[in-house]
C-alpha cells in the first residue's frame, strides 16, 4: 500500500460528452458538455467550450460572447486592510438612495466588461453610507453584492451529494420532495454497499437509483422495478456512470410481478415475429402490418400524377424493403427486451435479494409487501414516503404479517449555521421537511402448517415441539421469548 | 460472513446479532461447544447456530427465542462495547454522503474512538478502498484493530496509535476524504490538508461544542479550504401504535326534567351506562417518544481544492 498516490490527471479533466455540474454559489445545473450546444444557466446562454480540457472543478469566467474563459486570480475576497466603519446603525435610514449608480449605470459597466468584484467596488465607491455601516454589515453588503454580480461557474463533475441539492433545491416534486439528509439515511438504512443485489423502486427520476448505483461501484446487481412504460433514469444519466456500471443494473416491470410471484411468467420466445409480450393470443404478425402497408403503397399510385409504371413499382419495392427493416429491427428490439426480462426474472427468482429501496409517489404498503418477498432474511429495507400516514399503515401490516423486525419509522430534521467570529447561529430559513423513512430488517417467516419448513434436521423432537408451542402461543408480532 | 459482504450461513468464527427484542441486540463471536446466556436462557452455538441460516429464530434453553442476524455496521453501531462515546447512524449516514464516500475512496479518520463510524466506512469503501484511523490511545487502537480482524475487515484498515495533531495520518497525498472527531480539530487541520491527493477532496469535523466549531472554521478558511458549511442533524422516532380517544357526551336533544333527573341520579349508576353512551374511537397513529436526542455534535463539512 503505497503512501503517497500520484492520480493521473487524465481521469480528472473535463472531456467533451461527460456529464457535469454547474456551479455558482448555492445553485446546481447538470448538464452534459456538447460543444456544439448553448445552456442557459443562471438567466445566461454559455457555451462550454472554454471547460473541455480543463481539469474538473476548475472556475471560469463567462466573457462577452458567453464563452468560458479559466479565472486566473483566485479571488477569496477579504482585504485586509482596515476599513473606515460605523459603530451601529442608529443613524442610517433607508430611504433608498443610497446607491448613487442606476440599473442603466451598472448595466453599461457590464457591457464594458468589468469583472463581478469591479461592479462591487463602483457599487461601494458609489454608496453614501457604506462607511457608516458597521464592519459586519459591511461584509454582508459585500457578500450579497458579490452574489449577485458574479459572473464565475465552477464545473464539478456529479457525485450524489450534488444532484440530491440540486434536485431538492430545483426541483423537489421531481424526487418526491426527498431531502439529502433523508437520501443519506435510505442509503445507509439500507447497508447499500459492492458486491450486493440491490432492488431499487423509486419515482424520483432515478436519482435514488443512481445513489445506490454509486455505493455499489459497478460491483453486484441493482433490480430496478418500474411503473408503467419503461424505467425513468434522467438523473441516473447525470451521474455520468462508466460504462461497465451498466452492466449491473437490471430492469423490470411490475405489471409482470404477480406472474413472477405465481411462477407463471414466460419469458420463451413465443413468436418468432416478435409481436409477442408474454401474454398468449395477442399476436401480431409483420407479415399482417406489411400486408396493411402494402395496400396502403398500392393505392398510392392512384392519388400520384403518374409518369411511367416502373417508377411506381421501384417505389413500391423500396418501401417494402424499409418496411422489413424496420420490422427486422423491431424484432431485434423485442428480443433483446426480452432477454433483459429474462435476466431480471432469474435475478430476482432466487427471492434472495441483499436489499429493498423503496420511494415513490405511489402507495408504499402494496410494493413493498410484495417486493419484500424477494428479499434474503436477514436483509435491511428501507421505504421512503413523503407523508407519514402511508408509512403508518405498512408498519402496522408488517407487524400483522411478520417476517420482519427492528421497524422504524423516522424523520431526519436538518438545520444550517453560519459560522462567523461573533455571529455565529443557525440560518434564518431551515427545510419545513424531508419526507419519513420505515426501516427494518427481514428475518425467516414464522413455521407454521403453512409457511416454511424452520430448524434443523437434527433439532432433538421435544424441543421442537416446545418451540412451535411457543410460537403459536406467543404473538409473534409483538412478544419475544415469552413462554 | 464479514462486515462488508453478506452470506447465508453462520460459520464459526462469525459474529453474529442477537436479537433478543424492540432496542435489544447484542454481538456474539461464534465459537464451537460455547453457550451465551440470554433473558430467555442459554444459546448453544455448535446446535442452534453453527450451519443456521442468517435471519433463523433460534430457541433458547429455558424455551423462549430470539433472532441471529447477520451483521451490519447499523446493527454493531447499537450493539457494540461501548469505549467512548461514538458517532449514531443518523450521523454516520450525512458523513457518508456529503464525504462522497463510495467503493475505492481512501479515508483518513481520526480518532478511531469505538469503531462505530470506522465499521461504516469499511462498508461503503470496500472492496478497494482503504481506511486510514488514528487513536492516540493505546488500548482503545488494539482492541479497534481485533475488532477489524474478527469482523474480517482488516486487509481494508491500517490502524496507527499516535497524535494527530503532532504526527498526522501516518500518510500523505493519498486521501479523497478525511474525518477528524477530536478534542482540537483546528490543530489537525494542516496535517488533514497534507493528507489529501493533489486534487482534493471532502472533509468533515465533528464537534459537541460550537466554540470547537468556531476555531475549526477559522482554521479552515485560513488553511485555504472551500464550501465550508456547519448543519446538524438530528432524528425523530414516531412510535406506532392505537390510541383509543373517548367522544364526549353531549346529551339528548330533548334537555329540560330529563337533564335534572339525570343530575339527581347517583354517580354511581353512572359507570354501568357508561360503556353504552359513551362510544370512543380507536385512531392508529404515531407518537413521538417522551425523550428524543436533542444534540449529538455539530457537523462541518468543506472541500480541500486542487493544489
Amino acid at each position: 500500500m503505497a503512501d503517497t498516490v500520484t492520480d493521473t490527471d487524465a481521469e480528472c479533466r473535463i472531456r467533451e460528452g461527460d456529464y457535469v455540474v454547474l456551479k455558482r454559489g448555492d445553485v446546481y445545473k447538470s448538464v452534459q458538455i456538447d460543444k456544439k450546444k448553448k445552456v442557459i444557466f443562471e438567466k445566461q446562454w454559455i457555451f462550454l467550450d472554454g471547460a473541455v480540457g480543463e481539469l474538473y472543478g476548475s472556475t471560469f469566467e463567462v466573457n462577452a460572447g458567453a464563452k468560458l474563459s479559466l479565472r486566473k486570480t483566485n479571488n477569496s475576497g477579504s482585504s485586509a486592510e482596515t476599513k473606515e466603519a460605523g459603530l451601529d446603525n442608529r443613524h442610517i435610514v433607508d430611504d433608498g438612495k443610497s446607491q448613487k449608480l442606476t440599473r442603466d449605470d451598472i448595466e453599461s459597466l457590464k457591457e464594458q466588461g468589468l469583472k463581478g468584484q469591479e461592479i462591487v467596488q463602483q457599487l461601494i465607491d458609489n454608496s453614501t453610507t457604506f462607511r457608516d455601516k458597521t464592519e459586519f454589515a459591511q461584509e454582508k453588503y459585500i457578500k450579497k453584492k458579490k452574489k449577485k454580480y458574479e459572473n464565475s461557474i465552477t464545473v464539478l463533475k456529479p457525485t450524489s451529494r450534488i444532484l440530491a441539492m440540486m434536485y431538492h433545491g430545483r426541483e423537489p416534486g421531481k424526487v418526491c420532495h426527498l431531502r439529502c439528509d433523508t437520501l443519506a439515511q435510505l442509503l445507509t438504512l439500507g447497508n447499500i454497499h459492492a458486491g450486493s443485489k440491490v432492488i431499487v423502486f423509486e419515482t424520483c427520476a432515478g436519482l435514488v437509483l443512481g445513489s445506490v448505483m454509486e455505493r455499489m461501484g459497478g460491483y453486484g446487481s441493482v433490480i430496478q422495478m418500474y411503473p408503467g412504460g419503461g424505467p425513468v433514469r434522467a438523473a441516473t444519466d447525470s451521474f455520468g456512470f462508466p460504462s461497465h456500471f451498466h452492466d449491473t443494473l437490471h430492469e423490470f416491470p411490475l405489471c409482470k410481478l404477480s406472474a413472477l410471484l405465481s411462477g407463471t411468467l414466460n419469458t420463451e420466445e413465443k413468436d418468432p415475429d416478435g409481436q409477442s409480450d408474454g401474454r398468449p393470443g395477442e399476436r401480431v404478425t409483420s407479415s399482417q402490418l406489411s400486408s396493411g402497408g402494402g395496400e396502403e403503397a398500392s393505392s398510392e399510385p392512384q392519388k400520384m400524377e403518374v409518369c411511367a409504371e416502373q417508377a411506381t413499382d421501384k417505389d413500391k419495392e423500396r418501401m417494402e424493403r424499409l418496411r422489413e427493416q424496420k420490422a427486422q429491427e423491431k424484432r431485434v428490439k423485442m428480443e433483446e427486451k426480452r432477454k433483459r426480462l429474462c435476466a431480471a426474472a432469474a435475478l430476482l427468482k432466487g427471492r434472495d435479494a441483499d436489499g429493498l429501496v423503496i420511494a415513490s409517489r405511489f402507495h408504499p404498503c402494496p410494493v413493498l409487501l410484495g417486493l419484500l418477498k424477494f428479499v434474503a432474511p436477514s436483509r435491511p429495507f428501507v421505504v421512503y414516503c413523503q407523508y407519514r400516514e402511508p408509512l403508518i399503515e405498512c408498519y402496522t401490516k408488517l407487524r400483522e404479517q411478520g417476517g420482519a423486525i427492528n421497524l422504524r419509522l423516522t424523520d431526519t430534521w436538518s438545520r444550517h449555521y453560519q459560522v462567523l467570529p461573533n455571529r455565529t447561529h443557525p440560518k434564518l430559513l431551515m427545510s419545513g421537511g424531508g419526507g419519513y423513512v420505515l426501516s427494518g430488517t427481514t428475518v425467516a417467516a414464522n413455521g407454521g402448517p403453512s409457511g416454511p419448513r424452520q430448524g434443523t434436521a437434527g433439532e432433538p423432537l421435544a424441543k421442537r415441539l416446545r418451540r412451535d408451542e411457543t410460537t403459536a402461543a406467543s404473538d409473534s408480532s409483538t412478544s419475544f421469548g415469552s413462554v | 460472513m464479514s462486515f462488508v459482504e453478506y452470506s447465508e450461513f453462520i460459520q464459526e468464527g462469525d459474529v453474529v446479532i442477537i436479537f433478543t427484542g424492540h432496542d435489544s441486540m447484542m454481538p456474539i463471536k461464534v465459537e464451537s461447544g460455547a453457550q451465551t446466556q440470554t433473558r430467555y436462557g442459554a444459546i448453544r452455538h455448535s446446535s442452534d447456530l453453527i450451519g443456521q441460516k442468517f435471519g433463523s429464530k433460534v430457541t433458547c434453553s429455558k424455551g423462549g427465542w430470539v433472532y441471529v442476524l447477520h451483521p451490519t455496521p447499523e446493527l454493531w453501531t447499537v450493539s457494540l462495547p461501548h469505549r467512548t462515546q461514538i458517532l449514531y447512524t443518523t450521523d454516520i449516514a450525512n458523513i457518508t454522503l456529503m464525504l462522497d464516500l463510495k467503493p475505492g475512496s481512501i479515508v483518513c479518520e481520526s480518532g478511531t474512538g469505538s469503531g462505530s463510524l470506522s465499521h461504516a466506512i469499511l462498508r461503503t469503501i470496500a472492496p478497494s478502498g482503504h481506511l486510514h484511523t488514528v487513536e492516540f490511545h493505546a488500548q482503545r487502537a488494539e482492541k479497534a484493530a481485533q475488532e477489524f480482524r474478527d469482523h474480517k475487515v482488516a486487509h481494508m484498515v491500517t490502524v496507527r496509535n499516535q497524535d494527530v495533531c503532532k504526527e498526522g495520518f501516518g500518510v500523505v497525498g493519498v486521501a479523497d476524504a478525511v474525518f477528524l472527531d477530536i478534542p482540537s480539530p483546528w490543530e489537525a487541520i494542516s496535517h488533514a490538508k497534507r493528507a489529501f491527493k493533489r486534487k482534493g477532496g471532502r472533509l468533515c469535523s465533528f464537534s459537541p461544542c460550537i466554540e470547537q466549531v468556531q476555531r475549526t472554521c477559522e482554521a479552515l478558511l485560513d488553511k485555504g479550504f472551500q464550501e465550508i458549511c456547519t448543519l446538524e442533524v438530528l432524528q425523530r422516532t414516531h412510535d406506532v401504535r392505537s390510541v383509543t380517544l373517548p367522544l364526549p357526551d353531549f346529551g339528548s336533544e330533548e334537555g329540560g326534567l330529563d337533564c335534572a333527573k339525570m343530575m339527581i341520579d347517583p354517580p354511581s349508576e353512572a359507570p354501568a351506562s357508561a360503556n353504552a353512551s359513551y362510544p370512543s374511537v380507536i385512531c392508529r397513529t404515531a407518537t413521538p417518544p417522551r425523550e428524543m436526542a436533542g444534540h449529538t455534535g455539530y457537523l462541518t463539512f468543506a472541500s480541500k481544492p486542487r493544489d
